[in-house]
């Protein structure tokens, strides 16, 4: 972690000072632990507090759309993705980015960690290749690296960036054999009834602060059908209808678009699963039309697209 | 309830299905007159955000019906629809709807008989699904 941390410091700095980019965008050490914050770097004297550990989850992606200027931004396996779906959704152009990629071996979960401390409070995390050390108050405990992780990552097939200028680090080994939508089929398994009182209980906590959608570097319309008003698409309470509505649109609007980065569930204030919507939908993309998001910057995106043979068994 | 009627909203495009419909009263065929129509210019102008609204104004079920593939007036509007439909579809269903709710049928305006028999076929199954339960936004009621 610390060789990522030195390799991007110092292609941020080369970048800035042969004025390459005019903004290089990665992050910077949160205030708490378990917390990194996106930070935009513009000149080499701030290049020095760009850092890379396993916090690093936010989906920096989000920061690029409509930019005007040349940014370098350092991308994750799905950060890359997410750059490359803007790419072919014209939000930015391929030359004004210079792409520092970061293989990545998943990010951490804060909330499983914190379950792990049992209330104590974190005051130092070293980092290494395979484990967290944690410290603080009566409390020392060392964690395995592997059992931490995000959900999305531990299931994750796309750790190498698709889409790099430079890499800050080796290569990693893509993950085999993992079964991305076991949840997926446990609910295709259930009755209707079933399948609607789960996802009841699964967005019962929400209290539409859109976050999920803020953080989302997909979610860029200048106006969410959430804030429309004339039709209104959706009300702006928590009835329960309504809430289901917000939350079934949001994932369909990323239908062929989601990369499963994770930073929907990972900014959720109340813990909600919203994956289980979007997963679905990449799995069905995937089964109906072989399309995944994000993997080839030429291709046309699914909903964009269509082939005189699509799947049309559904149809009278 | 035994003299429940269902609601039932059909999304039917301008150029065929619409058509058909005409014909189809023209040609005095009979059917159940259970569902209320919203003619669109394509099947490709519905977004996914209708077919929801309607299910949250209480509709007891949604028909889109378009050209068939190749006939569409607008070329390709109802292929990319059919990508669009088959996720929304699935989705729903996913999500806990019925899928005797939800149909899509491809109908020209010479068919009438088609139509006739698919209006009757719709009415049908979403008569078997009973009343809808879920996603209705209960109205608040003004005195």
């Amino acid at each position: 972690m610390q060789a990522y941390t030195e390799r991007i410091r110092e292609a941020a700095k080369r970048l800035l000072s042969d004025g390459k980019v005019d903004v290089v965008i990665g992050f910077r050490k949160g205030t708490i632990p378990f917390m990194n914050e996106p930070y935009l770097a513009k000149t080499a004297e701030q290049v020095d507090q760009l850092v890379w550990d396993g916090n690093c989850g936010v989906n920096l992606a989000n920061y690029l759309p409509k930019r005007t200027d040349r940014v370098a931004v350092v991308a994750k396996g799905c950060d890359s993705r997410n750059i490359v779906e803007h790419i072919v959704e014209n939000q930015i152009k391929r030359e004004q980015l210079h792409i520092l990629g970061a293989p990545c071996k998943g990010m951490i979960d804060k909330r499983r960690i914190k379950a792990e401390l049992k209330g104590k409070e974190p005051t130092s995390v070293e980092e290494t290749e395979g484990e967290i050390e944690i410290k603080g108050r009566d409390l020392k405990l060392t964690l395995n690296r592997s059992d931490f992780l995000q959900e999305n990552c531990a299931i994750c097939i796309h750790r190498n960036p698709v889409l790099y200028d430079d890499l800050v680090g080796d290569l990693v080994e893509e993950q085999k054999d993992v079964d991305r939508y076991a949840d997926v089929r446990q609910v295709e398994a259930m009755s209707t009834e079933e399948k609607w009182r789960h996802f009841d209980d699964l967005i019962a906590g929400c209290i539409r602060c859109y976050a999920c959608r803020n953080a989302c570097p997909a979610c860029y319309c200048p106006t969410c059908f959430v804030d429309e008003s004339r039709p209104q698409w959706v009300g702006k309470t928590i009835d329960p209808t309504d809430t289901r509505t917000f939350h079934f649109l949001r994932a369909y609007h990323l239908a062929g678009r989601c990369t499963d980065c994770g930073a929907c569930e990972r900014s959720c204030p109340v813990d909600i699963k919203m994956r289980q919507f979007t997963k679905k939908l990449e799995k069905d993309v995937k089964e109906l039309f072989d399309y995944e998001a994000g993997i080839n910057p030429e291709m046309r995106p699914a909903l964009d697209f269509y082939r005189p043979d699509d799947p049309q068994a559904f149809i009278k | 309830m035994s003299n429940w009627e269902p609601k039932i909203i059909a999304f039917l495009c301008n150029w065929c299905s619409y058509g058909a419909a005409d014909l189809a009263g023209v040609s005095r065929m009979q059917y159940p007159p259970n569902f209320r129509v919203i003619r669109v210019p394509c099947t490709g102008r519905i977004n996914p955000k209708f077919i929801l609204s309607a299910l949250r104004h209480g509709a007891d079920g949604v028909w889109v019906s378009g050209c068939h593939p190749g006939d569409c007036h607008y070329i390709e509007g109802n292929l990319y629809a059919r990508r669009k439909f088959a996720l929304l579809k699935n989705l729903l269903e996913h999500t806990g709807i019925e899928p005797k709710r939800l149909h899509f049928s491809w109908i020209s305006s010479a068919e009438a008989t088609k139509f006739a028999d698919v209006a009757r076929e719709v009415i049908r199954t979403v008569k078997e699904a009973g009343p809808a339960q879920h996603f209705i936004k209960k109205q608040a009621e003004v005195a």
